[in-house]
């Protein structure tokens, strides 16, 4: 060991050997450094923490590790034996598993086909679909998992679906777990068992990497942090000799200002109310939003939070009850509706509906916007497109290249801003951001919200979605708690805590006290 | 190396279609390099070329549409009869057919949008139904015009006993559609819908609109190349439809760099593609090579051009992965 501190527990029971050196590994790409002579141990039996930025070049070491990419320099030792470079088939072969954020499944096969997919099993060409649903079964109950085997994984919930993927790694006899972000989608009770899943496994043997933006849980999970940055190793210390403090200085190289800025709150006229509206998994949900309002929307991951939203833009559509803008009773059948009604929705998946990943920064400003800067014989005003798509680039400090770049090209922060930007084009009066820094790092997070209070300031009403208690605490006014697709009830500012939302979210506690 | 990936992506297949006539140049110096020749060409890929500008709307959108040659036998068979049964005069005749044929392109676009179906699918039903009607309404025969009415000036007029006057029809369709695809907030709608239908349609635009439209806008250069066709024919006839019109003009899209997925594709470049179709057709008869054998070249071509599309699509996806972290890094 590196470190000659007192001998603890970590030490004693934990260090049996190094399972993964890597040494001074070099990775270039055209113009940029990805990895830049990053050294990296992992001991057999912990439990590491990769953290770092987006674009810290904790993907690109992954993928080091996994084999999928070749470094240009450098040494990877796995258990004693050196490589110059790995293949998937090799990193495999040493047992090293990864899952990723996006999962590697067929929907279409069953939870037990997906467990052993790629691997032998028995004799012969043909195999017996029981025996394959009882030996997944038995991996599945090792970690007390109750998935039916012969179940659909596109019929699985995500958290369901990451279970899946960890029983594969395990029906592998993984040594060593990659877990890239596995909370980012979800609820509070999906982390507890996830943990007490990864806990198990480690305390069978399995040593894991296990990447993730929220430090709460590094110092719940972990026994030693290492932290990137820039494509370096910034470095590596025991979790224990840590705070959240001193991790967020390491990753982003400064301390960063209070987590959740204050802003001057100033409530105007009411902008959205609704009334007994009903559908799309949603029931009997009425509120009103001001000027200047943030409302959070908690709740568990179905309780119909993104339901909700999705009606208040016409995305999806209602069965009963109304919606008023500005007093005014309006039917909302459809987004373009909607956005006429000064409606934005800032969606949850990014990459498949915020955004026009292929086209442009600029198109992607405009699309809302396009008929509105368009002359009488429908050209668009390209002078007029180039300003607005200059003035929010600026003004949100969005960084590209230049307005032509293509969204894919940008960072998620980035992206998110981008989505945002389309927005503020088209002059929403009331903005919904659905999990609007999932995936984001803690710079761009902290941007984002001074971006929402900038925008509350200017009078926008806007409703916020989030999973993460943290944030949905810190940047709302007051808490409409969502279960089941019916309000459990509501939390005014000085009534915010982790503990009461969860019980209404949980439907522990049932209080819609403020009947409108 | 990006640049170099960029401008063979952007370039390549005007140098294709200049390395075919320098080939031709050289082995057909007397016949192929005339002015006669190319203007030729040109009058013959004229009805491709308007047909593949309304294939190309149609792609931009996530479609596809196989039901063109029907369209075209349709809209003919349809404007003979009206002219010589109705006796309704020429221009007239031409404007209803074309509001006809757009009205039905609509329809085919409702029925495969709202219905969920694959348009290639929907469109190839539709294909038989057009062709099939085309014939019923002739009764399977020629519709000849009166001796005293003279429709030839679309298909077989020239301009100044030069400019074939099909070929001024095609260079306007292709102005206008750049113009509109390039500059107008409704043409940009066509890519913003292709390159993601559900992020735009939560961005506000009607998007099963602008699919239905795309339907009907290739039904209107079906139409119109079917009104030309008949002029050159001097008749109305629904035969047609058996044409390979669907084939030819898919193939020069796809050679055109226009997506099979959606949101990529640029008038001009389709153009090169109808271009490379029919200067390769041209140069297959002067070199004596048979029609069958000439089937398998343009079915081979038209394979290669499917197949760059598919690996360009792999090499982008391979290469995002290897961009993703230097891209996060500069963003």
């Amino acid at each position: 060991m590196i470190n000659t501190a007192p001998v603890d527990y970590y030490e004693t029971v934990k260090s049996m050997g190094t399972i993964l050196e890597v040494k001074n590994v070099v990775k270039t790409y055209p113009g940029v450094i990805a990895l830049n002579n990053v050294s990296l141990d992992i001991q057999q039996g912990e439990i590491h923490a990769l953290i770092g930025e987006n674009g810290a070049g904790k993907s690109t070491i992954i993928k080091t590790i996994t084999g999928a990419i070749a470094p240009d320099d450098g040494e990877i030792t796995i258990s004693g034996k050196s490589y110059k470079s790995l293949t998937p088939q090799i990193s495999r072969a040493e047992g090293i598993e990864a899952v990723y954020q996006e999962f590697n499944l067929a929907g279409s096969l069953t939870v037990a086909e997906n467990i052993f997919i790629g691997q032998k099993l028995g004799k012969g060409p043909i195999f017996n679909l029981e025996t394959l649903f009882a030996k997944a079964k038995e991996v599945l109950s090792m970690y007390d998992v109750d998935i039916n085997p012969a179940e659909k994984v596109r019929d699985l919930t995500i958290a369901r679906m990451q279970l899946v993927e960890i029983a594969k790694a395990v029906a592998r006899n993984a040594k060593l777990l990659i877990l890239d972000e596995p909370t980012a989608p979800l609820t509070d009770n999906e982390v507890s068992t996830l943990f007490s899943i990864i806990k198990k496994l480690n305390a069978d043997g399995v040593t894991i990497i296990y990447i993730s933006h929220r430090l709460e849980e590094i110092f719940e999970l972990t026994d030693r942090v290492t932290v990137m940055r820039d494509g370096q190793t910034v470095g590596t210390d025991h979790t224990k000799n840590l705070n959240k403090e001193k991790l967020i200085e390491m990753m982003v190289g400064r301390t960063l200002q209070e987590a959740f800025p204050q802003r001057n709150i100033n409530y105007g006229a009411e902008l959205l109310e609704l009334k007994n509206v009903s559908g799309n998994g949603v029931d009997d949900i009425s509120f009103k939003l001001r000027e200047g309002e943030i409302i959070g929307l908690a709740g568990l991951v179905g309780a119909g939070r993104t339901e909700l939203a999705r009606i208040i833009f016409g995305a999806d559509k209602k069965e009963s009850g109304e919606i008023f803008v500005r007093g005014e009773k309006v039917d909302i059948d459809s987004p373009a509706i909607a956005i006429k009604h000064g409606i934005g929705f800032l969606t949850e998946d990014r990459k498949a509906q915020g955004v026009l990943l292929s086209v442009s920064v600029k198109w992607n400003t405009t699309i809302s916007v396009l008929r509105r800067i368009s002359g009488a014989l429908g050209f668009i005003n390209s002078a007029k497109e180039k300003r607005i798509t200059n003035d929010l680039t600026n003004s949100l400090s969005i960084k590209t290249p230049s307005i032509e770049q293509l969204v894919k090209n940008l960072s998620g922060g980035n992206q998110q801003k981008v989505a945002l930007a389309k927005w503020m084009a088209s002059d929403s009066k009331i903005l919904i951001f659905d999990e609007p820094t999932r995936g984001i790092d803690v710079g761009a997070k902290h941007e984002i919200y001074l971006l929402i209070n900038a925008l509350a300031e200017k009078g926008v009403g806007i409703i916020i979605i989030s999973s993460e208690m943290e944030e949905i605490l810190g940047v709302s006014d007051r808490l409409i708690v969502l279960h089941e697709g019916k309000i459990a009830g509501r939390l005014e500012k000085n009534e915010f805590s982790q503990v009461n939302v969860l019980k209404l979210a949980s439907g522990e506690l049932d209080k819609d006290k403020e009947a409108v | 190396m990006n640049n170099v990936k960029g401008f063979l992506k952007e370039y390549a297949i005007g140098a294709f279609l200049l390395l075919i006539i320098v080939i031709m140049s050289i082995l057909k110096p007397t016949i192929f390099l005339t002015v006669g020749n190319f203007v030729n060409i040109l009058d013959q890929v004229a009805i491709n070329g308007i047909l593949t500008v309304g294939i190309l709307f149609v792609m931009l959108a996530q479609g596809i549409d196989l039901s063109v040659g029907g369209m075209m036998a349709f809209s003919g068979v349809v404007g003979a009869k009206i002219i010589t049964v109705f006796g309704i005069p020429y221009p007239l005749a031409v404007i209803v057919v074309l509001i006809i044929c757009v009205l039905v392109g609509c329809l085919q676009g409702y029925i495969i949008v709202n219905t969920g179906i694959f348009p290639m699918i929907g469109t190839l039903a539709m294909m038989g139904v057009l062709g099939g009607a085309a014939y019923v309404i002739s009764k399977g025969q020629y519709i000849i015009f009166p001796d005293n009415m003279d429709i030839s000036f679309l298909g077989q007029g020239r301009i100044g006993g030069l400019i074939p006057v099909s070929v001024l029809v095609l260079l306007i369709v292709l102005v206008v559609a750049s113009i509109v695809l390039n500059k107008t907030f409704f043409g940009r709608y066509f890519y913003l819908v292709g390159s993601n239908s559900e992020a735009a349609r939560l961005s506000g635009i009607q998007t099963k609109l602008v699919q239905i439209v795309s339907y009907g806008i290739s039904g209107l250069f079906a139409s119109f190349a079917g009104i030309i066709y008949m002029s050159r024919l001097g008749s109305g006839s629904a035969q047609i439809y058996t044409g390979g019109w669907e084939m030819s003009c898919l193939t020069a899209a796809v050679i055109g760099g226009v997506s099979l997925m959606g949101g990529e594709g640029k008038v001009i470049k389709a153009f090169i593609g109808v271009l490379i179709i029919g200067v390769l057709t041209t140069s297959m008869i002067m070199l004596g090579i048979d029609a069958y054998a000439q089937k398998i070249v343009t079915g081979i071509v038209f394979l290669a051009a499917v197949c760059f599309d598919g690996i360009s699509k792999q090499m982008a996806t391979n290469a995002k992965m290897k961009i993703e972290e230097p891209a996060k890094q500069a963003g």
